[in-house]
């Protein structure tokens, strides 16, 4: 029989995820899944799933679901307290769970998405070859409610042979190194400068699309718009208020907005780890492009 | 052309206009340098994703100097024909702001041979350049909230097909019954970029 997970409650907001769907942003489709990647794969690695198998990706906690069968799980990214029937369990190690068991997922402590894994990943059908949810374009499964239930796969490598993974804390102050942006000449001499020097705060506005971040204005040298060009996930886009977005998993995949810098890909996960009210800074980029 | 640097595994590639960019995707899908990912074409620009493993923006600078910018021939036979009922809520409004009557409206959305140049806004929608000069016109002052799927529409240089109900703010000349869009379909698009497009009058 094919064991499956119950939503009791989504919490603020819990969706579906994998790592996406890619290879269609030319049709208007963009890659989306996991917004912290890193955390996905983790979280399969860790119950010997394939590292692309389907999660659950919760927002601020608050999740709880039962699982109708003994499975095996884990929990990645933002770490919080989480009791599995009457006990404590930890982050970022394999945890047998029994039939009828409950998971409840309290306000993380640090960070904002925790992903649930469970070996074997979570099956509900694809479209266009991903599992997720695209919250900008509607594609994937609609976001988890109560009473939602969600059938566990069979997409196994070898069992997993490690009890715990080593994970450095998720920064308090996230640290994103950025390339300057095709655009910049959009923007008055002073404006990398002052994206690399300003203290922003992530707005509560944020979202599975993009970080809004409040701080320093960025001006324009240029008035007008851009014709509509590819987006990419990490593009700083600078609509005319001067605030900059921060393009997340679920980014349109053109915008008419200049780009005045572009996040390396590896430091997306921290990005969106970070809650409303976080405070980041950026650094020139030393990786290789 | 210019290449910018789009953060540490893409290339932005700056071009004179839509022909080039349909120009250059269609070369890249002929032959892709190592270690391409991904090829996006826009309005004027093309994004080239790269894993950064295999190549590095240097080397593909070097690449993609080397070709052709020739705007690309048509796709030998592959035109889709659109058949639309010109009954569009906004027709008569189009019709009063070029001047022309809604008659002449259709004949010249019928007359002209699009191409699809790129897609964005949301999946399947593409945007088709060819449209006649004396059609083109800013977009809604108000866009609606609601758009039905199937809606053949007009604004700046482009024409569109809606693929699925969404909010919009073009102009709407009339209807298909044709399904651009369809994830159960591989590919999903009948609206591909380079694809070459007529509208019919039904």
């Amino acid at each position: 029989m094919t064991a499956k997970l119950e939503v009791l409650t989504p919490g603020l907001f819990a969706t579906v995820q994998d790592l996406g769907r890619p290879g269609y942003t030319a049709l208007g489709v963009g890659r989306s899944g996991a917004a912290d990647r890193d955390a996905l794969r983790l979280a399969n690695r860790l119950v010997g799933n394939p590292e692309g198998n389907a999660a659950v990706e919760a927002t601020f906690g608050g999740l709880a679901v039962r699982f109708d069968g003994p499975v095996l799980i884990a929990l990645t990214g933002a770490v919080g307290p989480a009791r599995l029937g009457g006990r404590a369990i930890g982050p970022n190690a394999p945890v047998f769970v029994g039939a009828g068991e409950e998971l409840r997922l309290g306000v993380p402590d640090r960070g904002l998405r925790t992903y649930l894994a469970v070996r074997g990943g979570i099956e509900v059908p694809p479209v266009l070859g991903g599992r997720g949810t695209d919250t900008l374009s509607g594609l994937g499964p609609a976001p988890l409610a109560a009473g939602t239930t969600l059938p566990v796969g069979h997409r196994v490598l070898a069992w997993p042979v490690v009890d715990q993974a080593p994970c450095a804390a998720i920064q308090d102050e996230p640290v994103l190194r950025l390339v300057p942006g095709p655009r910049l000449d959009f923007f008055t001499e002073d404006a990398l400068g002052t994206l690399l020097s300003g203290r922003y705060a992530v707005s509560a506005q944020s979202n599975r699309v993009g970080l809004r971040l409040d701080g320093p204005v960025l001006r324009r040298a240029k008035s007008g718009e851009v014709p509509s060009e590819p987006a990419a996930p990490g593009a700083v886009q600078v609509p005319p208020s001067g605030q900059p977005i921060l393009f997340l998993a679920d980014h349109p995949v053109t915008g008419g907005y200049p780009v005045v810098a572009v996040v390396a890909e590896e430091d997306l996960g921290g990005a969106a780890q970070a809650r409303p009210g976080t405070r980041l800074r950026f650094v020139r980029s030393r990786l290789p492009g | 052309m210019r290449v910018h640097r789009y953060g540490t595994r893409a290339a932005l590639v700056d071009l004179p206009g839509a022909a080039e960019v349909l120009g250059l995707d269609a070369a890249l899908a002929a032959d892709p340098p190592e270690g391409v990912e991904e090829v996006v074409p826009a309005a004027r620009t093309v994004l080239v994703r790269f894993d950064p493993g295999r190549t590095t923006f240097e080397r593909l600078v070097e690449q993609l100097s080397g070709r052709p910018l020739e705007p690309s021939p048509s796709h030998h036979g592959d035109e889709l024909v659109v058949p639309v009922r010109y009954d569009g809520e906004d027709l008569a409004e189009v019709a009063s702001a070029t001047g022309l009557t809604e008659a002449e409206v259709v004949e010249r959305h019928t007359g002209a041979e699009y191409r699809v140049a790129f897609c964005g806004f949301a999946p399947g929608f593409g945007y088709l350049t060819g449209l006649d000069p004396l059609l083109h016109l800013p977009r809604r002052s108000n866009p609606r909230v609601r758009v039905p799927a199937g809606a053949v529409a007009v604004a700046g240089e482009y024409a569109a097909v809606y693929p699925h109900p969404s909010p919009g703010g073009w102009h709407l000349l009339g209807h298909t019954p044709l399904a651009v869009w369809d994830t159960e379909r591989e590919p999903p698009n009948l609206l591909a970029p380079g694809t070459t497009v007529r509208f019919t009058a039904t």
